[in-house]
């Protein structure tokens, strides 16, 4: 890179990577406790004061894996020695693992649901974009406002009506149902900021396609879509957060074969009280796809949204 | 360009017709790209809006679907609107809504800055920051309830490593004076990173040369700031505002698992006061007045945001 | 709705349920496997059901499916289901609450002649279960449900504590009695201001742990066990729905009062929204001497590693200044629901659960079995340290309003109780007589004046 006098100092740069890295680490303390809670046993998690150090135990694994039941202690003493060490861990409480839990399910609702309607919230978010951005809509103003307005109801409020309205259509608590909801959720947003993108796409090289002979659509498809590459992938990125943490709809409209995994990760619990551990080790788990997605799409999270430095 | 027969026709092809066909199949494109989503959000939202308005005007309650449903005219908005209650609630949003913008504006832009200083690792750090907003806000809520504990949470801990007070001392979101911004300070965590991302965004959009221009001319780095730096991520940042505030405004999941719009009516902002009327009491009619009430509300916020919005994008 | 319109409706459903009966024993012989779904809140009682419910699956052929919701959103999430007329249940075990609704918008069956039939009868259960669970209207043979899990709320406290000899003695020395379970809500206090703030096991310890929930009943469930105790009555005995003077009486008032002192003087810092699950684990981590909870919690307890065995004690809810004594009633009934196409299987599942061997072993598992043959077999008292506090507290329960509009009736109380008790706003006066106007408004919106 050549010098530039615009460049900040060498001081500048260390005064503002510690500022940056102090600020991360205060922001990472409680997500680390999070991963850490995943790996304490119950009764170290609701220590009393809280336990800093602790010997790491895999039990909020094995209960977020399992359902349990508590057996007596004579039916519990004719089962024989426990055959795995999970089956150890859970027998020390009087329970036995009477089968899988339901996160496993869960948790693939969620995979289909986020990255489905993300699919379809950015795609069709590229050509209504596209077509505002390019051509003469009419009353476009209006349209794009009104897509914007779309986001400004309550989910709340438009419960009720919808839930009445997916069970006529049957599809209620299935997830084309789902991903339809969170896709017309996700449009304003997704129409919004690739309008952003594309519009800062020079029209002078369509132009240039369409005087070589390309059609409308392939302009479209081999000039715009490669440019606007960067700004779909960020794009992708912020509707995939909705659409993979949405809760309120989620709880309200879905029960059993299309719920999602944030209303399932609150209601695990342990004997009694809640399971903190396995509720750290369920939300952890959660965040790793998309924390894998983001780290992927880094370079077009960051240099995506700087996608506007080429202003025309 | 690979095609030669479309070069040659294109070229054979006289301006003007190209031109209309072009113009012609641009109009069909237009459509063909817009339908689906208009398409989709009036089945989706505009639909289920018309519906709530119709509820709206009648006594109708979902829990008793065997009563007659009586025409009530506008009697759901006069009590809504002259209940104290929904006041208060309205106030405790506003509490919430102003103070997480304020602050994550504020944050949000001053990491952007920082971290368009461009140091040695920012990439990396920069990632780590946008952790928390991945987060389930559900989950997060519920999450904080066992953070903000006072004996044993991990909140009240750090503040007494810092302050020296006793962890047991203060209860953030049992005390009427601290809940409301205990609410605050978990939306600030969560979503600074969003309005981060924005204003790095902005930022990163200026050309150099505009300050390679300044710095020739001996404008001060002070200067450069206000009349370059900030006009310049000033649209970038109010669409940060835009979203943030809906969002926030719509607020429910997060702040109803962590104070479920406690102590008292302290934290019960207008959404969980609205799920109370549809969900709990069951009283649709009254509840859907109330959802057209706010949706009217941001809508007419928002439409003025915009045109101001609008306004500053083409200065 | 008139009494009149009540038998006629009451007739109707009765004629249905008969035709449901019919039905069902006629497709006995054709038994094909079913699947059905139960639905309940998400806790251990539930886990041990599953557990239960496989003996039913082998005999049967029936596949079990089962749908559990975390208790802060059950209420709303069923309701939610048996308003729209949801399929997803075919047995519910629904909140105590919600049988006045269900029964009179049609969303269970009704089971009388099913119980007839099957020779199930309702004197088998303990009788509180049987109104709290079973009947609507109240103390009328008409049945919506089986007694499924008997719950009510209780004491834990840590009698490790109460036993070390220098506790005892300071104890002594300030109150002039021995230190001991408390038998009255006066006695309560005094050993939660002892409690307060005390060093235990090398940790600052906490007198008493109490429900404060805001959001679904948590307060509510939690002030009412005082206030019962303490003279507070939902109406005029003599003239149903008729509340001023009652819920706002001044023995009433005391008791609020009694509630906010409690929670000002000796709950640990921050149980300012805690429900079931932070008293377990206020309890578990040795915050505190006592705990307020239901009794399903109490199993947990037993087996913990940190207060388990010797270290719990359990007594029930302690009198009042006139030597009344009552508790919260808690714990549910299992239903069909009426929106169900799998009504007669549903219908196979609770007579088999209704059966004393497997209600026997019901209790074993951890589930608070509600028939007799059970609790006053001879054994029964003895077989957990916490099974002759359950019967003792069984004994002197009351319930919150079962009407139609209870989940009204109940967000006035909640938001009432918590204004004045956790945040402080106004008198305990000025709460019940707001209280008592909600009440009746809404019973004024219901016709009932």
């Amino acid at each position: 890179m050549s010098f530039s006098i615009t460049d900040p100092s060498r001081r500048q740069k260390w005064i503002a990577g510690i500022l940056v890295v102090t600020y991360a680490i205060v922001t990472l303390l409680p997500l680390v406790w999070i991963i850490a809670t995943g790996f304490k046993t119950p009764p170290d998690s609701i220590a009393y004061p809280p336990k800093v150090f602790f010997s790491p135990s895999l039990e909020g694994y094995v209960n977020l894996f399992t359902s349990r039941s508590r057996v007596t202690p004579e039916d519990l003493a004719a089962l024989g020695p426990p055959a795995t060490w999970y089956d150890a861990i859970v027998r020390q409480y009087d329970m036995v693992i009477t089968g899988p839990s339901r996160y496993g399910e869960r948790f693939l609702n969620s995979v289909i649901i986020g990255f489905g309607s993300t699919f379809l919230s950015v795609f069709l978010g590229t050509i209504a974009a596209y077509a505002f951005s390019r051509f003469k809509v009419p009353l476009k103003d209006d349209l794009l406002f009104f897509i914007l307005s779309t986001r400004m109801m309550p989910p709340i409020a438009v419960a009720i009506p919808i839930f009445l309205m997916y069970r006529q259509l049957g599809l209620n608590d299935t997830h084309l149902g789902m991903i339809l909801l969170y896709t017309a959720v996700n449009l304003s947003l997704s129409v919004w900021l690739l309008k952003g993108f594309i519009d800062e796409i020079p029209i002078e090289y369509e132009e240039a396609a369409l005087i070589d002979g390309y059609t409308r659509f392939q302009a479209f498809y081999k000039v715009v879509l490669p440019q606007a590459a960067t700004g779909i992938a960020s794009t992708a990125i912020f509707c995939l957060i909705f659409a993979w943490n949405e809760y309120a709809f989620a709880v309200l409209l879905t029960s059993g074969d299309a719920q999602t995994a944030p209303p399932f990760i609150p209601t695990i619990i342990g004997t009694g009280g809640k399971d903190w551990p396995a509720v750290a080790a369920g939300a952890t788990l959660f965040l790793v796809p998309i924390m894998v997605f983001t780290i992927l799409l880094r370079k077009h999270l960051l240099r995506g949204i700087t996608f506007g430095a080429v202003r025309k | 360009m690979s095609d030669p027969m479309a070069h040659r026709i294109a070229a054979a092809t006289p301006p003007a017709l190209a031109h209309r066909i072009r113009g012609l199949s641009d109009r069909a494109i237009a459509w063909v790209f817009v339908a689906p989503t208009i398409f989709l959000l009036l089945a989706v939202n505009i639909f289920p809006l018309i519906w709530t308005i119709r509820l709206s005007l009648t006594d109708f309650r979902t829990n008793r679907p065997n009563n007659p449903v009586k025409f009530v005219g506008i009697e759901n908005y006069r009590k809504i609107l002259t209940d104290a209650d929904t006041w208060l609630s309205l106030q405790a949003t506003a509490h919430f809504l102003i103070w997480t913008i304020v602050l994550q504006v504020v944050i949000g832009f001053a990491l952007a800055y920082l971290i368009n200083k461009k140091f040695r690792g920012n990439d990396l750090w920069t990632t780590l920051i946008v952790l928390p907003m991945m987060l389930s806000p559900a989950v997060v809520g519920n999450f904080w309830t066992f953070l903000y504990q006072p004996q044993i949470g991990l909140f009240n801990y750090v503040i007494a490593f810092f302050t020296g007070a006793d962890p047991s001392s203060f209860s953030m979101i049992g005390e009427v004076g601290l809940a409301p911004w205990a609410i605050v300070i978990v939306d600030t965590w969560m979503w600074t990173p969003f309005v981060m991302l924005i204003c790095l965004a902005g930022l990163r959009s200026i050309p150099p040369s505009i300050y390679e221009a300044a710095e020739c001319d001996r404008a001060s780095k002070w200067r450069q700031f206000w009349t370059i730096t900030i006009p310049m991520v000033l649209p970038f940042l109010m669409l940060a505002v835009l979203f943030r505030g809906i969002e926030n405004f719509k607020m429910f999941d997060l702040v109803v698992q962590l104070t479920g719009g406690g102590p008292g009516a302290t934290t019960q902002l207008v959404s969980i006061d609205l799920k109370r009327e549809a969900f709990e009491k069951w009283r649709t009619g009254y509840a859907s007045a109330y959802a057209v009430i706010l949706f009217v509300t941001v809508f007419g916020l928002a439409s003025i945001y915009v045109k101001a919005l609008n306004k500053v994008k083409d200065r | 709705m008139n009494r009149e319109d009540w038998t006629m409706k009451a007739k109707l459903l009765k004629t249905s349920a008969a035709l449901a009966v019919v039905a069902a024993l006629g497709s006995v012989s054709a038994a094909q496997a079913e699947d059905l779904t139960l639905c309940w809140a998400a806790w251990d009682p539930a886990n041990a059901l599953i557990e239960l419910s496989k003996e039913y699956e082998a005999q049967s052929g029936n596949t079990m499916h089962f749908e559990f919701v975390p208790w802060t959103s059950f209420a709303d999430r069923m309701l939610n289901e048996l308003n729209s007329g949801g399929k997803l249940c075919d047995l519910m075990i629904g909140d105590s609450q919600w049988i006045g609704g269900a029964a009179e918008n049609g969303q269970y069956i009704k089971l009388n002649d099913f119980f007839d039939a099957n020779g199930i009868s309702m004197d088998a259960f303990i009788p509180a279960t049987v109104v709290g669970y079973s009947e609507w209207p109240k103390n009328t043979p008409n049945y919506w449900s089986l007694p499924a899990f008997g719950d009510v709320v209780g004491w834990t406290y840590r009698k490790d504590w109460f036993a070390e000899p220098q506790n005892q003695a300071d104890f002594k020395a300030k109150y002039g009695r021995d230190l001991a379970v408390p038998k009255t809500f006066a006695e309560l206090k005094d050993i939660a201001e002892f409690f307060q703030g005390r060093e235990e096991d090398g940790k600052k310890v906490y007198g008493a742990y109490i429900y404060t929930e805001r959001g679904s009943e948590g307060i509510t469930m939690g002030a009412m066990d005082v206030l019962y105790s303490f003279g507070f009555k939902y109406d005029n005995p003599d003239k149903p729905y008729d509340m001023e003077g009652f819920v706002n009486s001044d023995k009433a008032v005391a008791g609020l009062e009694f509630y906010k002192s409690l929670y000002d003087c000796c709950s640990p810092p921050g149980m300012s929204n805690a429900y079931m699950g932070e008293g377990v684990d206020a309890f578990k981590s040795g915050q505190v001497a006592m705990q307020m909870n239901f009794a399903f919690t109490w199993p947990g307890f037993n087996t913990d590693p940190n207060v388990g065995g010797d270290k719990t004690g359990y007594f029930p809810n302690p009198a009042g200044p006139d030597g009344e004594q009552f508790a919260q009633l808690g714990g549910q009934g299992i239903s069909v629901v009426a929106a169900s196409e799998k009504q007669d299987a549903a219908l196979t599942y609770i007579k088999w659960f209704a059966q004393p061997d497997v209600q026997a072993k019901w209790w074993k598992l951890g589930g608070y079995s509600a028939l007799k043959a059970v609790v006053e077999d001879p054994g029964f008292a003895t077989s957990q340290p916490y099974a002759q506090t359950f019967l003792d507290s069984m004994a002197i329960v009351k319930d919150f309003w079962a009407e139609p509009s209870y989940a009204t009736l109940m967000q006035s109380s909640q938001k009432w109780f918590h204004d004045y008790v956790v945040a402080g706003n106004g008198t305990a006066k000025e709460a019940l007589d707001g209280l008592a106007a909600d009440w009746h408004a809404t019973f004024e919106e219901e016709g009932k004046y």
